[in-house]
């Protein structure tokens, strides 16, 4: 049986593939976390940042959301090491999809900031709130809300993008996975297998998000 | 006699190159209840937002407690004091709006308690007590814990003029604070007013309803295309109006 040769197959490979799948995850994790930072930051630069501000970082994010990941991924491995700066590809794999996500980010922030009704700023300049108040007491957490969902989807896309990776070579789950297939030609089960554990990742990522949507609702 | 509440003098405004406030004076004393009337556009809004500078003026003065809000002369010329300034002097007069404007994602006694802590520094004990005191008031006070999408219109209308009202301002600005109201809920608001200026509470208001603004204040502006087209008390204005603009506006809006 094919299934069976392809579960002795997975079970011996166990330890590489564990590997493969803790590097997607060690990868997403921190690519979707300093994405995330740097991504609140471009999002608090397009909303309140001056003119000329607003340009420069205009451009940065256009520039990125209109770049396919890959050729980022490629960018980040081949050219930074051309100008001197020297990254592991694992390291350039995490900056490209970091950089991505900022990108990603940056627009859902200024856009939950700016689906914000000016009444809500005006009535809190009207109690003496100061901006630093305002921001953190009652825009932010209106934010947050708006933001959650579509931020749980950029994760996961980060997680999908992860596997591109594999083409500078970091052994993720994709390439992990890919090298059993070489020796044991079962490609459309462990392909299946492979897309199964993706699936489960993502589907873990949505269900927290969603668990943690209905924690933070507001009651109506 | 200490300082006027509120002091406007020759107040001009802009909004690019459509001038909406054509030289507003206006005074009023510890008390007072002025009533803006007049029809859409005139100005009644940014008048009223001038005077806690959610609106930038350009000419003239608007002085809250004899103090100049929102600019300072430095050397001869005007300049804009620091937004910890602007924040300070903002909460000297609160505002009721149209729409309510209440923090969605916090409870009635959240919203209330919000400056409380955040601008006058009160302990939250404190602030807690305040606010207690203010939602009673309004008739609000079993309702402390629902959240602004709970209540009705009327109902977010009273917690959002506790929440300005417990800052204990000067001055209480309204903006039409009831047209955004279904006709059943109007009454609910107009009595939370008409109590605050039993109390001697100085208000600045703007209103459609006719036979509010008659009842409840010492004064009443007319105001007709940025100007102040005609103020008195209010028996005067609403029987005898001087100008046809005024008497038009009154039998349009069926004052009787
Ligand atoms: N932010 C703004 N930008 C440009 N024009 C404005 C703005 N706010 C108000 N106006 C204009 O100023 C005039 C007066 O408006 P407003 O003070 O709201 O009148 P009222 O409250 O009496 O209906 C109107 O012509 C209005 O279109
Ligand atoms: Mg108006």
């Amino acid at each position: 049986m094919e299934i069976v040769r392809a579960f002795d197959a997975i079970w011996a490979a166990r330890w590489p593939i564990l590997d493969g799948i803790a590097n997607t995850l060690l990868i997403s994790g921190l690519s979707i976390l300093f994405g995330t930072a740097l991504g609140v930051g471009v999002g608090l630069l397009l909303s309140y940042g001056g003119r000329i501000v607003r340009f420069f970082v205009r451009v940065y994010s256009d520039f990125l959301r209109g770049t396919p990941v890959f050729v980022l991924i490629l960018a980040c491995f081949y050219i930074l090491s051309v100008i001197g700066l020297q990254l592991t590809a694992f390291q350039a794999g995490i900056f490209a999809l970091m950089l991505f996500c900022s990108s990603h980010v940056g627009e859902i922030v200024r856009g939950a900031l700016q689906a914000i009704p000016p009444g809500q700023t005006e009535a809190a300049k009207s109690i003496g709130l100061t901006f630093r108040t305002t921001f953190f007491s009652v825009l932010l957490p209106q934010a947050l809300r708006q933001i959650l969902p579509t931020w749980v989807n950029t994760a996961t896309e980060i997680v999908k993008a992860s596997t591109l990776l594999s083409i500078i070579g970091v052994v993720e789950l994709l390439l992990s996975v890919q090298q059993v297939i070489s020796r044991t030609y079962l490609s459309l089960e462990l392909y299946f297998f492979a897309g199964f554990v993706f699936f489960l990742i993502n589907f873990v990522i949505e269900k927290a998000g969603r668990i943690v949507e209905r924690k933070i609702a507001i009651p109506t | 006699m200490s300082s006027p509440v509120l002091e406007i003098v020759d107040l001009h405004k802009r909004f690019g190159a459509l001038e909406v406030l054509k030289g507003i004076n206006l005074t009023m004393h510890q008390g007072d209840v002025v009533s803006l009337i007049g029809s859409s556009g005139s100005g009644k809004t940014t008048l009223l937002r001038c005077v806690n500078l959610l609106e930038e003026y350009e000419d003239g003065v608007v002085a809250v407690a004899g103090e100049q809000i929102g600019y300072t002369k430095k050397n001869g010329k005007r300049v804009r004091l620091s937004e910890r300034e602007i924040a300070r002097q903002r909460a000297m007069t609160g505002m009721a709006f149209q729409h309510f404007n209440l923090f969605p994602h916090m409870t009635a006694m959240h919203n209330v308690m919000l400056g409380l802590i955040k601008t006058r520094r009160m302990k939250k004990d404190e602030a807690h007590s305040v606010a207690e005191k203010w939602l009673e008031r309004v008739g609000m006070l079993a309702r402390r814990d629902h959240y602004p999408g709970q209540l009705s219109g009327g109902q977010q209308q009273r917690v959002a003029i506790a929440r300005a009202i417990a800052m204990n301002p000067q001055l209480m600005l309204f903006d039409e604070v009831t047209s955004a109201l279904d006709p059943e809920l109007v009454n609910e608001v107009l009595s939370v007013v008409r109590d605050l200026a039993k109390d001697g509470m100085t208000m600045l208001l703007v209103t459609h309803e006719m036979q509010f603004a008659h009842d409840v204040s010492s004064k009443v502006i007319f105001m007709d295309d940025g100007r102040i087209g005609e103020e008195g008390p209010p028996d005067q204005l609403f029987r005898q109006p001087k100008s046809e603009r005024l008497a038009a506006f009154l039998k349009s809006s069926k004052f009787s």
